[in-house]
């Protein structure tokens, strides 16, 4: 009997979770954090994804979002006593919405390139301000703050432990993929499709096509925005290094590693670039370079392999790591 | 607030220094997106490499002009190396996909210069140390002396592209790649030499900028970052607008640091920025499209 794909695909999606969900039952401490951080970036990089490989815009400023979120969050746990999840998650995904309307309205003038460009400059405008409103934003040191409590009003109410965090970033990040492959499925997604086939017959055919764009980035600044909330959650600080382009920049990287319009292959990137990160760095020591007459080479960033085999990857590899199924899992 | 007059000349001659620079950067960049459509990410890092060659020239022969020429030479000749690994497989690709390549490239430049030469900061002596009385100032000739070179750097390459044969091939393969080609010019080794000399440009404003702020590894994030400003504002792929707007942007940038912190000022081009894309996405420079 040969089952049927949306079989094949919610089986495949349940064994994953479960494996996920497991996981941090088993693993150390130091690759339970690991695995945390990945699906978070993963969150990041598939939000991305929603504009790269659906609507065919390549956004540099991700960090902006993925920054206020942070941000916003961290600005509500400091002024709510006790700290309150929800209340966290909200005002993060308030003000990430809120750049995002801002940098949406001004970017999506631009195709391509200058997109790209734009995207960039308005993360690095939000850098800039983050940087140096001191008072507001603690500056170069940043903001730290208590973990709220994982709390349902009037049902329970307990405190995160490193376990119930992971599910709880699980369960968002599976939720939020759930919710990114129905838009991408909808009539919504279609045109976005559309308009990264063909923007002049997508307008053509009558559909207002900046407000589409706009609408897109928002909702994918929002999706980051909330990846910056689990990561504040994650690590109790928020830090202007966020907001940098360089994260931006890696946001990217994890798209084109793991395959655009896949929406899981962004999550696969991250894993692989983050498991690349610290292979590396463990090998860029003389313990493991002497012996074989490298020992010149320690002490190396991780960033000159991984970046080159990035370069690779572009040139020999522009599909990605999933972008083979990628119509398998679009269907 | 009143600032006195003398502020003002101060840093209309400070922001049309650095706007030279700035020019310089933004120049190589330019010709590197309008004629192979390519978007180099790498570019500050070709700066910071120009000027760490710079460093280690002057190091090794205490002449500032033979650091200057090396400089040039050796981030050409890198460049080229670079273009022909990994820019030239792209060639037709998506020039989104060129972005993703040099950004790699930059990250990985980088790194490598950090490792390579340590954190801290490396100075070049500056080769003039005069100075001229400006109102209670002591302001050093070598700084007038940057402007009027890469003023010159610029004009050469403007006469070059008019004027010299190299120059008319490559303005022919901007025109139309494929007539250029039919009509006998290696298109693909002029688009490797445009790379060359965009990237000795880079150099040369490095090596020329060394003297001022001293070199360490991320000194690139910071030019590649304005010089997009410029560009977008000048229109890119616009010699001539990108001058004019790094120039613009840089005075702009002066005046604002009379009132606010320097670290705050560059909000201003953000804004210059934002009001571009508003009202002319095409460059504020930019020939009106028809």
């Amino acid at each position: 009997m040969k089952l049927r794909q949306p079989v094949v695909f919610w089986i495949g999606l349940c064994v994953i979770v479960a494996v996920l969900a497991v996981a941090p039952l088993i693993l150390p401490v130091f690759w339970r954090r690991l695995l945390t951080e990945i699906l978070i970036w993963g969150l990041l990089a598939m939000s991305s994804d929603l504009l790269i490989g659906y609507t065919g815009m390549v956004s540099f400023g991700h960090s902006a979002f993925f920054g206020l979120g942070m941000y916003g969050a961290a600005a509500a746990l400091l002024n709510s006593n006790p700290p309150n999840l929800w209340f966290a998650l909200a005002a993060g995904l308030i003000a990430a919405a809120a750049v995002a309307a801002f940098v949406a309205y001004f970017s999506t003038r631009l195709r391509d390139i200058y997109f790209a460009i734009t995207t960039l400059i308005f993360s690095q405008i939000f850098y800039v301000i983050i940087f140096t409103w001191t008072s507001l934003t603690g500056g170069e040191n940043g903001l730290t703050f208590e973990r709220p409590a994982l709390a349902i009003p009037g049902l329970f109410s307990q405190q995160f432990t490193a376990t119930t965090l992971h599910w709880f970033v699980l369960a968002v990040v599976s939720g939020s993929y759930l919710i990114l492959r129905r838009i991408t499925q909808s009539p919504f997604g279609m045109v976005l499709q559309s308009i990264r086939e063909n923007e002049r017959r997508t307008r053509a055919v009558g559909y207002p096509v900046e407000r589409y764009k706009i609408v897109s980035v928002m909702l994918s600044g929002l999706f980051a925005g909330l990846a910056g909330v689990l990561y504040a959650l994650q690590n109790q600080f928020a830090a202007p290094d966020f907001v940098f382009f360089v994260v931006s920049g890696e946001t990217v990287i994890y798209n084109v590693i793991g395959g655009v319009g896949t929406l899981v292959g962004p999550i696969a990137g991250a894993g692989f670039f983050l498991l690349l990160r610290e292979g590396f760095s463990r090998l860029f020591t003389l313990k493991y370079l002497a012996p074989v007459g490298l020992g010149g080479l320690a002490g190396m960033s991780y960033l000159v392999p991984v970046g080159l085999i990035f370069i690779a990857m572009v040139i020999f590899l522009p599909q990605g790591l999933l972008g083979f199924a990628r119509r398998w899992l679009n269907r | 607030m009143g600032v006195p007059f003398a502020h003002f000349v101060i840093q209309t001659l400070n922001g049309i220094v650095s706007g030279m620079i700035l020019a310089l950067v933004a120049s190589g960049l330019t010709l590197i997106f309008g004629i192979m459509d390519v978007v180099n990410f790498a570019h500050g890092e070709f700066l910071m490499l120009g000027a760490y060659v710079g460093v280690i020239t002057f190091a090794a022969t205490g002449s500032f002009w033979l650091a200057l020429i090396a400089a040039s030479l050796v981030i050409a000749a890198f460049g080229a190396v670079v273009y022909l690994t990994t820019l030239r497989p792209l060639l037709g690709r998506d020039p989104l996909t060129t972005i993703l390549a040099t950004f790699g490239i930059s990250l990985v430049l980088q790194n490598y210069a950090l490792w390579q030469f340590g954190p801290v900061a490396r100075k070049i002596e500056e080769p003039f140390t005069g100075q001229f009385t400006l109102f209670y100032l002591d302001y050093p000739w070598y700084r007038l002396i940057i402007a009027g070179l890469a003023a010159a750097i610029i004009g050469g390459l403007w006469l070059f592209l008019k004027f010299g044969t190299y120059g008319i091939w490559i303005r022919a393969t901007t025109q139309d790649r494929v007539m250029a080609q039919a009509m006998g010019i290696p298109v693909p080794w002029v688009l490797t030499g445009v790379f060359a000399i965009g990237s000795a440009m880079a150099a040369a404003s490095g090596v020329l900028f060394a003297p001022l702020v001293g070199v360490d590894h991320a000194m690139g994030v910071d030019w590649i970052l304005r010089a997009f400003i410029v560009v977008v504002v000048g229109g890119m792929g616009n010699l001539g607008g990108s001058i004019l707007a790094a120039i613009f942007i840089s005075l702009l940038d002066a005046y604002a640091s009379l009132w606010v912190s320097p670290s705050q000022s560059i909000i201003v081009s953000f804004v210059v920025l934002i009001l571009t894309l508003l009202f002319r996405p095409t460059g504020l420079f930019a020939p009106t499209p028809k």
